[in-house]
């Protein structure tokens, strides 16, 4: 075992991992969307409300492995405040400096599956553009992998 | 399990064949627990893939010259290897396909768009991977037939009392089951299936994909009507496969692929299909690998399949045992002597890519997820589970390795 590979599971991943901020259901929600990664059997639903254009509310359920779980706890918090838009061409660095570990390709999937069913939502309900990468996965069912 | 004690194999003495284990980091070798998956390939398949290409490679079957001749001679030569692993009656009926899937698909495609529609109920079993399933549920939608699944018990096994409800849905023309489990190594009562198949006067196909590297087989002491497997799970190359049907029934169908080798004629007006088995085999095939599927399995002959399925049950009963020493694993599938050499299991709240991940800086590879079996994952509650799995070649360290991972892994979680 490396340093590098212990870093993989640091106390914030894990602390989010146990503790996921903003967990449960949003009930009524302006905007939803859920999806999976195959490979892991990953599951994430997001529910956000809006104040205007804003992301005044978020919350996200799902099962999952402590990468995909504990990024989307992250996400939750980056998101929080900011505009639809700012949120839906807001690059997966962003997300990836925040978690702060390294990731394999296959890891990768986990860690972004929580922003990719984030801007789906965001694309049913304000029509938002989904990137390049996630175009084709506007259904209620996103699909990564 | 009858087990000749004769026939105990060395492990240690055939790693020596097995150039991935000269690899160390940290000293130690990969604990390779992913056979189920794909198994790693001895140097005498390599050499003769080598050997068959530098000497003997041209095209197969058209050729005049003698490199043409040789190219056909070991490809054939193969084809019959295959015949004698499965006790065929024929080798005219024995296929090269891509894979298991391609050869579950041409069934699917070939028998069952001609065969199916409704009033009849293609019946699939809980336990199956993806590749007998998801095929037959597309031609069931497809011909209106009724797509049925016979369920499992808490343990895993097939519960055949589902019969006569099943039975009582219309014609069943379509019994397709895995002789063993994928996901947890359970052995299906395939023989029995297969005989209550014909009484129906269904045809009963097999999945023997994660069966023949294991076991004997013999279809017609199964008294299946078509079964599929795969090189690549036999010590053999990736890129081939083999599908046995009985000749009637594959004289009746129609072709899968079109193209070169499978036609006898061709003119503007119509076509006529080439004899078995070449009907089904349009395009030049994995000529080598085919080759090298035929040498992979002198190779777990010579081994002995009795050998290696009392091997394997020596490795997956330490497994379930030290298993069930750790606080938080729940094990999924039946006892050891009713299952082959694979053990799924779960670790109480780490799911099992975080297993798999930490057990990889300790250099043990096991699979972590639905295994192609999303069905039988909702039937156990789960999204996905840890799987281990062994081979002719896997060690009792191993074993030590994946229990002294696995509370590495509890310790990383506080679990």
């Amino acid at each position: 075992m490396s340093d590098l590979d212990q870093q993989m599971y640091r106390e914030v991943i894990l602390d989010h991992y146990k503790n996921p901020r903003s967990h449960g259901v949003l009930e009524p929600a302006d905007a939803t969307a859920e999806g999976q990664n195959p490979l892991c059997g990953d599951e994430v639903s997001v529910y956000v409300r809006f104040d205007g254009d804003v992301i005044s509310d978020i919350s996200f359920e799902g099962r999952g492995c402590a990468i995909s779980q504990a990024a989307t706890s992250m996400l939750t918090e980056i998101v929080k405040g900011r505009t639809a838009s700012e949120v839906a061409t807001m690059p997966k660095d962003e997300l990836l400096d925040e978690i702060g570990i390294p990731l394999t390709p296959i890891r990768l999937k986990c860690a972004i599956l929580g922003l990719g069913v984030l801007k789906v939502a965001l694309h049913k309900a304000k029509g938002t553009p989904l990137p390049e990468e996630w175009r084709g996965m506007d259904g209620d069912d996103l699909t990564i992998g | 399990m009858a087990v000749t004690p004769a026939a105990k194999l060395d492990a240690q003495k055939l790693r020596a064949d097995f150039a991935v284990f000269d690899e160390v980091v940290n000293g130690k070798p990969v604990a390779y627990l992913d056979s189920a998956s794909s198994t790693q390939k001895p140097r005498q398949v390599l050499d003769s893939m080598r050997e068959f290409y530098e000497h003997s490679y041209a095209n197969v079957h058209r050729g005049v010259y003698t490199l043409a001749e040789r190219a056909t001679a070991g490809y054939e030569g193969a084809r019959e290897k295959v015949r004698a692993y499965i006790n065929a009656p024929s080798s005219r009926e024995v296929i090269f396909t891509r894979s298991a899937t391609e050869a579950l698909n041409l069934i699917a495609y070939s028998w069952g768009l001609e065969n199916l529609g409704p009033g009849d109920v293609v019946v699939i079993t809980e336990l199956e991977h993806h590749a007998n399933f998801v095929p037959w549920q597309f031609i069931a939608k497809k011909t209106g037939a009724e797509f049925a699944h016979i369920p499992i018990d808490d343990l895993g096994e097939l519960q055949l009392d589902a019969l006569d409800e099943i039975a009582s849905r219309g014609n069943v023309k379509v019994v397709a089951n895995n002789l063993v489990s994928n996901t947890l190594g359970t052995i299906n009562p395939v023989e029995k299936l297969a005989a209550w198949a014909h009484e129906q006067g269904a045809i009963m196909v097999v999945d023997a994909a994660q069966a023949a590297p294991h076991k004997k087989l013999d279809v017609q002491a199964l008294g299946c009507d078509f079964l599929a497997f795969s090189s690549h799970k036999i010590c053999g190359p990736s890129g081939v496969g083999a599908l046995w049907g009985r000749r009637e029934l594959l004289e009746e169908m129609q072709p899968f692929n079109f193209g070169g080798e499978m036609i006898r004629s061709v003119s503007l007006e119509r076509t006529s299909w080439n004899e078995l088995p070449y009907k089904f085999e349009a395009g030049t095939p994995a000529i080598a690998e085919a080759y090298g599927f035929g040498v992979a399995l002198d190779y777990v002959s010579e081994v002995g399949l009795d050998a290696i399925e009392a091997h394997e049950h020596e490795l997956v009963v330490q497994a379930m045992d030290a298993l069930a020493e750790i606080d938080g694993i729940r094990i999924f599938g039946p006892p050891a002597d009713r299952r082959t050499g694979i053990v799924s299991f779960e670790l109480e709240n780490v799911h099992p890519h975080d297993v798999a991940q930490i057990l990889n800086w300790e250099n043990i590879a096991v699979r972590a997820g639905h295994h192609c079996t999303q069905p039988l994952m909702t039937r156990l509650g789960v999204a996905a589970t840890t799987r281990a799995s062994f081979y002719l070649y896997s060690l009792p360290e191993d074993v030590d390795r994946l229990i002294a991972g696995l509370h590495k892994v509890k310790e990383t979680f506080g679990a």
